[in-house]
């Protein structure tokens, strides 16, 4: 009713048009609401703990299993760590991981994709076997391998390798070499489809260069399509480093993160069952939400596109 | 028909012979060495132990020299010795794979069965609250991390109502039928669930595109009665790029596996491929991920197959061309 009344005394751009959709999206509205609460708190975990006075990742044995009370608002788990506190933490690294890698594999996937579509020929056809057998690979069977990779014998030196961020480093850049074959594809399809248009022959005319023809002409007119596939590959990705950081392959302890936080679960379902409901039920609600946030971006910047039923899966 | 077939069996071939050569350097970067696990396991082998048992299994030659040593015999069938098994990795494979082919064979049946009316009936009823409901079970279908799901059933049925084993394939001392059938329920259910979510989108979104195609209308206006519609007209066409999808989809249904075999430990490949990976048995894990792939290869050309039979249009002969 709001958007019938308003429609006539806004002067639609295109801008508010899309946000109009994107706001009846309602699922989607919810989930950018959701992930903002979260980035939030990710965000304010250093405050948060320095406000609660200690420390997550400290073992305490005589207090295992404490219900909630005010020192700890959801108790403490099977090594007397407060669980709010691990859940923060852990949310902080499962987004960062989910944002960082998503945006690597589309910067890559961008390029690969980009290049492929706009020269064609022999280049294309190689890439594009890369990228159909990358998509053909049973992915969690072969990123176990790759995570148990042993990076000194990569040659990799000892200064990158250690350091309190080794983990985090490693599982990002895991998961973006298998991350970006989506974004190829898609941008590929709409270079090859753009290549051909009157605008971009004419800009080719005049004297444009490869480059420019790929960043002012080609790159502004798939922008839509790729922002949607990034969104939805930060979902895939927190998915894929829950599993790692589950099978004990990501994260490492005492980082926290929501997948390891479950590593021991097996056994926490006979004594703690919260223990186990936290951290699954914070990616499972992340990753829907970027799922739903997704469909909705696709809803508002491309609406043909959810007509056509064009959507990623897992 | 025959030469294309011809043509995908020699691409698949090497494909496979790229992805063992991919997968064998790989393996050869993970940390550690058979030996160095013989060491941990007896101290009294000495550093000039190691180097002899080193030459002896040939792990002092460069990795090159490795994999042309390996795939010789590998391509005779002869895939070489598990060392966690201690027996040859073709017969340990085989009990393995029958595990895991009865999991995801039960699981896919199911999920396809579900899938399919789930998604056209959600295509019928588009925007309405019915549809609603399908896609939001779809959107958690496709959110919810797997092994966190067999956690919560797990919760439900074995700990809390107590009606289904949490794991394993047997009761010791039964292992009847019934008594296996109950080990499989948990098992088939998550990983149903973790792929049904995905099938009914797409087949929703396919159907959906193929209702609003003139030949329904035309169907429609000349008196054909609506099931006659939905199952003649309708789904044949539906179908197609859903098979296509599905049959991609292969790989995600066996890292499906790997996550509920583990959570339950049920003996199948992908439980193998994770406990050959961290016991480092470089030819166990190796022989399972070729064949891992190698089946998700097939299924691809069987899909490629299954389309050109139920669509004329498409002529595989032009294809191979």
């Amino acid at each position: 009713m709001m958007h019938a009344l308003t429609a006539p005394l806004l002067r639609h751009s295109a801008h508010t048009r899309g946000w109009h959709r994107f706001l009846e999206h309602r699922p989607a509205a919810i989930s950018a609401a959701i992930l903002f609460v979260l980035v939030l708190l990710a965000l304010c975990q250093p405050l948060i703990v320095a406000a609660m006075g200690q420390n997550p990742d400290a073992v305490d044995l005589l207090a295992r299993f404490e219900p909630p009370t005010w020192a700890h608002p959801l108790g403490t788990d099977e090594l007397g760590r407060d669980v709010f506190l691990r859940l923060l933490a852990g949310g902080r690294v499962s987004l960062f991981v989910g944002v960082v890698a998503a945006l690597i594999g589309t910067i890559v996937g961008t390029l690969v994709g980009l290049w492929a579509g706009y020269y064609g020929g022999r280049v294309d056809s190689i890439l594009m076997r890369v990228t159909d057998a990358v998509i053909a690979l049973p992915l969690l069977p072969v990123l176990i391998v790759v995570a148990a990779i042993d990076p000194a014998k990569l040659g990799i030196p000892e200064a990158w390798r250690g350091g309190d961020r080794a983990d985090l480093t490693r599982i990002v850049v895991i998961i973006a070499l298998f991350g970006w074959t989506t974004v190829a594809r898609l941008v590929r399809g709409a270079a090859l489809a753009l290549r051909e248009q009157e605008f971009v022959r004419a800009a080719t005319a005049l004297g444009a260069t490869p480059l420019r023809i790929m960043r002012v002409h080609l790159l502004p007119n798939m922008a839509s399509p790729i922002i949607v596939a990034t969104t939805l590959s930060v979902g895939h990705v927190i998915l894929f480093e829950s599993v790692l950081s589950f099978l004990g392959l990501g994260i490492q302890p005492p980082r926290a993160s929501w997948g390891n936080m479950l590593t021991g679960a097996q056994e926490l379902i006979w004594s703690a069952p919260l223990l186990v409901v936290y951290p699954g039920m914070l990616i499972f609600v992340t990753v829907m939400a970027f799922n739903f946030l997704g469909d909705g971006l696709q809803h508002a910047l491309d609406p043909r596109a959810t007509q056509r039923g064009e959507r990623r899966t897992a | 028909m025959g030469r294309y077939l011809a043509g995908r069996l020699i691409q698949t071939a090497l494909v496979m012979l790229a992805m063992s050569l991919a997968v064998y350097l790989v393996i050869g970067l993970m940390p550690g060495d058979p030996i160095d696990l013989m060491i941990s396991g007896d101290p009294r082998i000495t550093p000039a132990d190691a180097e002899r048992l080193r030459a002896l299994h040939g792990l002092d030659r460069p990795l090159w020299d490795r994999y042309l040593a390996w795939l010789g015999p590998a391509l005779g069938g002869d895939l070489g010795y598990s060392r966690l098994h201690a027996q040859p990795v073709l017969s340990v494979l085989m009990p393995y794979l029958g595990n895991t082919a009865l999991l995801m064979g039960l699981s896919f049946l199911l999920a396809v069965t579900l899938a399919l009316p789930l998604g056209i009936w959600a295509a019928r009823r588009e925007g309405e609250p019915a549809d609603h409901a399908i896609n939001l079970f779809c959107f958690a279908g496709i959110s919810v991390p797997p092994f966190w799901l067999a956690l919560l059933l797990m919760m439900l049925f074995a700990v809390a109502l107590g009606w289904l084993p949490a794991g394993g394939v047997a009761t010791v001392g039964d292992g009847g039928f019934w008594d296996r059938a109950a080990h499989l329920v948990l098992p088939v259910a998550t990983l149903t669930l973790a792929s049904v979510a995905g099938y009914a989108r797409f087949m929703r979104a396919s159907t959906i595109e193929v209702l609003r195609r003139d030949f329904v209308r035309t169907a429609r206006a000349k008196g054909a009665s609506e099931s006659r519609v939905v199952l003649h007209h309708v789904l044949r066409n539906a179908l197609l790029p859903v098979i296509t999808l599905v049959a991609l989809n292969f790989g995600a249904l066996f890292s499906g596996a790997l996550i509920t075999e583990t959570m339950f430990s049920y003996p199948g490949m992908g439980k193998m491929i994770y406990d050959a990976i961290m016991a480092n048995d470089y030819n166990l894990a190796l022989a399972g991920l070729l064949l891992a792939t190698l089946l998700t290869l097939l299924a691809n050309l069987a899909a490629d197959l299954g389309y050109a039979a139920l669509d004329p249009r498409v002529s595989l002969e032009r294809a191979a061309a």
